[in-house]
Parts: C-alpha cells; sequence; structure tokens
C-alpha cells in the first residue's frame, strides 16, 4: 500500500468495510435469533409478572405467612416453594423438594435487596422488597446444594447462606405426610 | 507542548493517585478473603473498602481521565486554546471536592452501600451529595466541551469536525445522558429518604433507574480507550487510519446503542416484565456492532503499519509490527482482553444463559477484564503518549513500559479467569468471608488465592505507571515536534449525518425513552414503596 496516494484503493477499501458489517450485523441477528427459538419453543423465559406486596405484612397475613413457607405439593402433582430473605438468613433455610419435578418458587424480601442462586442450576433470582419474584424449574439430580444469597443486603451478607436438599419423590412425598415437608433444619 | 497542561496534568495526577490507592484496596480484599487469612472480624470493614474501590474506580478515576483527555483533545484536534479554562478549573474542584466528601463518608463507615447504592440500604446523606458533586462537575465538562467545538465551527465553516473531537464530544454527550439514571434515583429518591423527609422508597424503580447509567457507564469507560485505538494507535506504530468514516459511525453507533439495554441487568429482577428484558437483551446485541466494526478498522490500520514497514503474506504481516513499541503491546494486550471479555458479556446478554451467571463471581470476572483490563491499558497507553506533549521531558526507558504492561496483562488474566470458573461453579459475588471447611465450597478456594496472587501483580503493575510517570520530571528537557494524531489513508467524503450529533442524539434520547418509558412509568404508578433501611445513625 503506497501511502503517498492516500486516495487510490478507497473503494475496495469500502467494500471491504461493508462485507464486514454484513458478517457482523449476521453474527448478532443468529445469536438473536437463537435467544428468540429457545425462549419460545422451550418458554425459557425470565421472570415475567410483576406482583406487588406490602413488606410490612408478610408475617401476619396472606401468602407469606409462617406456616406456608418452605415446600407444598400441589394436586396436579408439582411443588411449590415459598420462602422470604431478610438480613440475614432465607425462611426456611432448608428446603427440601423431589428429583424432575415441576418447581415453582414464590419469593419475597422483608427488608432490602437480596438475591439466590441454587449451587450447579439454573436456578438464579433477585428478591426485591415490595415485589414477588416468581420462576419455575426442575432438578434432575439428587443431592445437597448451597442457596447462598448473592446480592449486597447489608454487613451480614456473607453469612447469608441457606440449603437446598433434592431428594426422591417417594421420600419426598413421605416426608410432606409426615408434616416434615419442605423443611430439613 | 500543550497549553492547558497544567489543567490536564491536575486530571491525570488525580485520578492515577487516586486508581492506585483503590488498587491497593482491591488487593487487601482480595487477600482478607482469602484461604491465605484468617476470617475478617469485622465484615464491614470489607464493604466499606468495596464502596470506596468502586466508587474510585467506577465515577471518579475514569471520568478525571475522560476529562484531562477530552481537554488536550478539544485543543490539540481543533488547534485552539481551550475556551473556558476557568469554568475546568471550577469543574475540577467540584469533582474534587465531590470525591472528598464521598471518601470522608464511606471512610467514616457511614455509607457502605456500595458504588451501585442499593435502597432501601439508605447511607449518609454525604456520600451521595458527593457523588452528585461530581456528576456536576462532570456535566460542566460536557458543556466545555460543546462550547469548544462550538466555536470552532464558526471560525472554520463547512469543515469537517476532526475525528478525535468527534469522537470525544460523542463520548461527552454520552455521559450526560448515562448520567441521568443515577441522578433521578439519587435526587428523587434517596436523597429525600437519607436526608429524613421521606421515610419510604420504592427498591425496584431505584433498580431500573439504575440499570439506566450502570450500562452505558460502561461505553463511557469505553471511550478514551477506543479513541486511543483510532486517533492514537496507528499514528503511534506508524499507520495510517484505515477508515475515517467507520470510525464516526462506531461512535455515533455507541451513543445510540449504548443506552436502551441497561435492564439486562436485571433479567433475574420481579419488578421488570419479560417483553421488554427481550427488548433489552436485542438491543444489547445492537450494541456489539460498533465494538465489531473497531476491531475490523483498527486491525486493518495495523496491517497498514505492518504492510509500510515491509510486512508480507496474509498474516506474515503480523511478524513486522512494532512489537517493541508499547502502544502495540498495550493494543494487542487490549484486544485479547476484550475478546475474552467479549464473549463472557455476550453470555451475560443471552436472556436465558444469563440464569447461569447471574451475581456470580463472573461477572465480577467479566467486568474486570472488560473495565480495568481492556480499557484501562489503554489508559495507560494514552497517558504515556501524551505524557511527553504535558511535561516536556521524555518518559525514559521503554523496558519498564512494556514490563508495566505485561504485568497488568498477566496480572488481570490471573486474577480474573479462575473468576470466571468459580463463577460457573456458583460462587456469589460480594462476600466478605467463605468458609474453606465447607467440603461444597473447599474446591473453590483456589480461585480467591490466584486473585490475591494476580491482585499483587497489578498493584505491582500500578506501582510501575506512577513511577515511570514520576521519574520523567527528572528527565531532560525535550524540544517536541507538534503533536499529532493518526491519519486516514483515504481522504473520503463524510457524510453530513456523521459530521454532527444531531440525529444520534436524537436517535439515543428517543429510543431511551422507548426502552425505559413503560418500565419506568408502570413503577411510578404501583404501589410499591418499601420502609428504608438505615445504615447509619441518623
Amino acid at each position: 500500500m503506497n501511502a503517498a496516494t492516500p486516495d487510490a484503493g478507497g473503494a475496495e477499501a469500502d467494500v471491504a468495510e461493508r462485507r464486514w458489517a454484513m458478517v457482523s450485523t449476521g453474527l448478532v441477528v443468529a445469536l438473536l435469533g437463537v435467544i428468540a427459538f429457545t425462549g419460545l419453543h422451550w418458554a425459557s423465559m425470565p421472570l415475567s409478572a410483576i406482583e406487588p406486596i406490602d413488606p410490612t405484612t408478610l408475617h401476619i397475613s396472606g401468602e407469606f405467612v409462617e406456616q406456608n413457607l418452605g415446600a407444598q405439593l400441589r394436586p396436579d402433582g408439582s411443588v411449590i416453594v415459598r420462602l422470604i430473605a431478610q438480613q440475614y438468613a432465607f425462611n426456611p433455610q432448608c428446603i427440601e423438594i423431589p428429583v424432575n419435578t415441576k418447581i415453582t418458587f414464590r419469593g419475597t424480601s422483608a427488608d432490602v435487596v437480596h438475591g439466590f442462586l441454587v449451587t450447579g442450576t439454573n436456578a438464579n433470582a433477585m428478591l426485591v422488597p415490595g415485589y414477588i419474584t416468581t420462576f419455575s424449574t426442575q432438578f434432575s439430580h439428587l443431592g445437597d446444594h448451597l442457596m447462598p444469597c448473592h446480592e449486597y443486603c447489608g454487613t451480614g451478607h456473607a453469612a447469608m447462606w441457606a440449603h437446598v436438599r433434592v431428594v426422591p419423590s417417594k421420600e419426598f412425598e413421605r416426608n410432606i405426610l409426615g408434616n416434615e415437608g419442605g423443611h430439613c433444619d | 507542548m500543550i497549553k492547558a497542561r497544567g489543567l490536564i496534568l491536575a486530571h491525570f495526577w488525580t485520578a492515577f493517585v487516586l486508581f492506585f490507592a483503590a488498587l491497593w484496596l482491591g488487593e487487601w480484599q482480595m487477600l482478607i478473603r482469602s484461604p491465605l487469612h484468617a476470617w475478617i472480624s469485622i465484615p464491614e470493614h470489607y464493604y466499606r473498602s468495596v464502596t470506596a474501590h468502586g466508587t474510585v474506580m467506577a465515577y471518579v478515576f475514569p471520568l478525571l481521565v475522560a476529562m484531562g483527555f477530552g481537554y488536550a483533545i478539544s485543543e490539540l484536534s481543533l488547534k485552539q486554546p481551550l475556551i473556558g479554562i476557568r469554568w475546568a478549573w471550577a469543574a475540577y474542584a467540584l469533582v474534587a471536592a465531590g470525591a472528598l466528601m464521598a471518601a470522608g463518608a464511606v471512610a467514616s463507615g457511614a455509607a457502605s452501600v456500595l458504588y451501585t447504592f442499593y435502597p432501601p440500604l439508605i447511607g449518609s446523606p454525604f456520600y451521595y451529595i458527593g457523588v452528585v458533586l461530581v456528576v456536576v462537575g462532570s456535566w460542566m465538562w460536557v458543556a466545555l466541551m460543546a462550547v469548544n467545538l462550538h466555536r470552532w465551527r464558526k471560525t472554520n465553516p463547512g469543515k469537517i469536525v476532526p475525528l478525535p473531537m468527534y469522537a470525544n464530544v460523542a463520548g461527552a454527550y454520552l455521559w450526560a445522558w448515562t448520567a441521568v439514571g443515577a441522578a433521578l434515583e439519587i435526587l428523587l429518591q434517596i436523597l429525600p429518604v437519607a436526608l429524613g423527609f421521606k421515610t419510604t422508597i420504592d427498591a425496584g424503580l431505584a433498580r431500573v433507574l439504575f440499570s439506566w447509567t450502570l450500562h452505558a457507564i460502561v461505553y463511557f469507560w469505553l471511550m478514551p480507550a477506543y479513541i486511543a485505538f483510532y486517533v492514537i494507535v496507528p499514528r503511534a506504530i506508524g499507520g495510517r487510519l484505515y477508515s475515517d468514516v467507520m470510525a464516526r459511525l462506531s461512535f455515533a453507533l455507541f451513543l445510540v446503542f449504548a443506552m436502551p439495554i441497561g435492564i439486562h441487568h436485571l433479567f433475574a429482577d420481579p419488578q421488570v416484565g419479560s417483553g421488554f428484558k427481550y427488548v433489552h437483551s436485542v438491543f444489547t446485541g445492537m450494541v456489539v456492532i460498533p465494538t465489531l466494526l473497531t476491531v475490523f478498522t483498527i486491525c486493518a490500520s495495523v496491517e497498514i503499519a505492518a504492510r509500510l514497514r515491509g510486512g508480507k503474506g496474509i498474516l506474515g504481516w503480523v511478524r513486522a509490527l512494532p512489537w517493541r513499541n508499547p502502544a502495540m503491546l498495550g493494543l494487542a494486550f487490549s484486544f485479547v482482553m476484550l475478546g475474552f471479555g467479549g464473549a463472557g458479556g455476550l453470555i451475560n446478554m443471552s436472556y436465558q444463559l444469563d440464569s447461569t451467571v447471574h451475581n456470580t463471581q463472573w461477572i465480577t470476572g467479566h467486568f474486570h477484564l472488560i473495565f480495568a483490563g481492556a480499557v484501562v491499558i489503554m489508559y495507560f497507553v494514552l497517558a504515556y503518549d501524551l505524557w511527553p506533549h504535558l511535561t516536556g521531558r521524555p518518559l525514559g526507558q521503554l523496558d519498564l513500559i512494556r514490563a508495566q504492561l505485561w504485568l497488568w496483562l498477566i496480572g488481570m488474566l490471573v486474577m480474573t479467569i479462575p473468576w470466571h470458573l468459580a463463577g460457573l461453579l456458583g460462587m456469589p459475588r460480594r462476600m466478605a468471608y467463605f468458609d474453606y471447611s465447607n467440603p461444597a465450597i473447599a474446591p473453590q478456594a483456589w480461585t480467591v488465592t490466584a486473585a490475591v496472587i494476580g491482585g499483587a501483580m497489578l498493584v505491582g503493575s500500578g506501582a510501575l505507571f506512577i513511577f515511570i510517570l514520576f521519574r520523567s520530571y527528572f528527565g531532560p528537557r525535550l524540544s517536541l515536534s507538534e503533536y499529532r494524531f493518526s491519519a486516514p489513508v483515504h481522504v473520503t467524503a463524510v457524510p453530513k449525518a456523521l459530521n454532527g450529533f444531531a440525529v444520534w442524539v436524537a436517535l439515543m434520547i428517543a429510543l431511551t425513552i422507548a426502552n425505559y418509558g413503560v418500565p419506568i412509568a408502570q413503577l411510578m404508578f404501583a404501589k410499591t414503596n418499601v420502609p428504608a433501611v438505615f445504615y447509619f445513625n441518623r
């Protein structure tokens, strides 16, 4: 390339640029296509509905009173898990759930912003005071998982760890009937 | 020599000294939570340090670099003395005073709320007022950049705005609008509570407003680095800029697409519906395009330099590159980190994949790789490049500079790659300590130790950087030729839209309103205020 005649090859450069711009755009469109496909076809979506809730009355009335927390078996065979986060613990601190079963998590915070993930899985959500967080998932492996708070919630944040225990369905049903279901602490 | 050198040096020195102090805090945090150290007895100290580290590294340091660099670009590329130099000093004073006030509040332990604020946690009002002063100072800089460009247009009617100034003003406008989200959150939501006028706050709305700032700010951090890619590196390595128009288009696209994408930080949040989450995911994909265009143009520019030096073949020219030139080395390292970090970013934006890594150590690894890695290494390069024109003295041995850049690259990789792995294993962010005796956590312990080692290399590299800049004052006086920016290899016509900002700023505002209007309005009418949780004794 001869720098002394700067305008030579300008057209060629334009073509190369245009090709690259098309490749870049094609790449991004393909990625977005995959995201749209998995979203619609596998119904794999992040949280959607906005449900407000008053954090000051959680313990008095409504869905998140003490006896409702933890796992509960629903008539259709699926399981619902309700939990509350507060500085610096989850309630319940240990959640027992059956393997290969649809699990719907419903959670909220009693004070500041918290969040949780279940290690080794895709269960991962924020718990924001004033809002109910809902999502559904399945656990395909038996065993114990850690469930840390993953959003800064104050100086005790690092102490805020809970557990999820995935057990065979039979064992879960037995514990539920024995009135211990949903809690393993 | 640059006429406004006193002003620019004040910005750079303040930025780099604060940066170095915050670097030590980061390393202390890594050490205190590692298996090499006993459990921290007062975890509050850890979060105090995280708040200071984040506030300096995310707000004050990049802002001061962009401001100082912006003044230099204005004077050097427009070839006119900086207008409003007194206002510029006033802006500097505001930023410095704000940073000091915020630092005081954080150091006293009354504001360990992290730089991302996290209401309903409420810290000392002095922390937020300090941040507001920093932002107001930065807005004065934005106005000064616009005024200087306006004056130049008046005295040079019909001429094409020089590329460095075009990019610089694009960055300034981007920041002006980016900061609005956090400003609204602080002024309308947090400060009334912190000052005692209100006791409740909407945590969900605050998170949405902050997301407006939180992602676009990344592109503001990026701007000085990208400007250096285009207008410094090709000249510094003896090449030409491949395309002036493509460069302008990249900066214009950043203006448009940096903003309406911040809700990808909230994929796991309950206060935004999945529809808008998807829209923001799509726009996050779009913002990849200006970066891909940049990678192409810069690689082509570098190839020109190699071929001018006698490089041959389809890839053989790579060997002919001036690898011992710090600008070349810095660029190559920056691209390596941008490559890894960008690939990670594509995973984060991917709507479903995000749930695997959201709020894990992966995310910390991601933004350290992009910002502290790819971007900050270019801050070093641009400082080295400008330094002789600011001090009138040479920088001294290049060996030391090369060692500094190598150390930064290796330290950053040693720190961030294990963080990515730990994140995949489910290690959460922002932990002051870990129970390494827990068999489920023990396998991740080595990643925390690796971060201590990588962090020590980064502190060493930071110390070298400060030393190199400081030592230059003891060098002989130089007589310098005029400072030059890269020249394009082809002089082509610049479309009118790419000589101004009207279209792009209009699109930026329109897309922000389109993508944020409904989520914000929805929450303003929802009854979702919750009691504030005060972090300090009022």
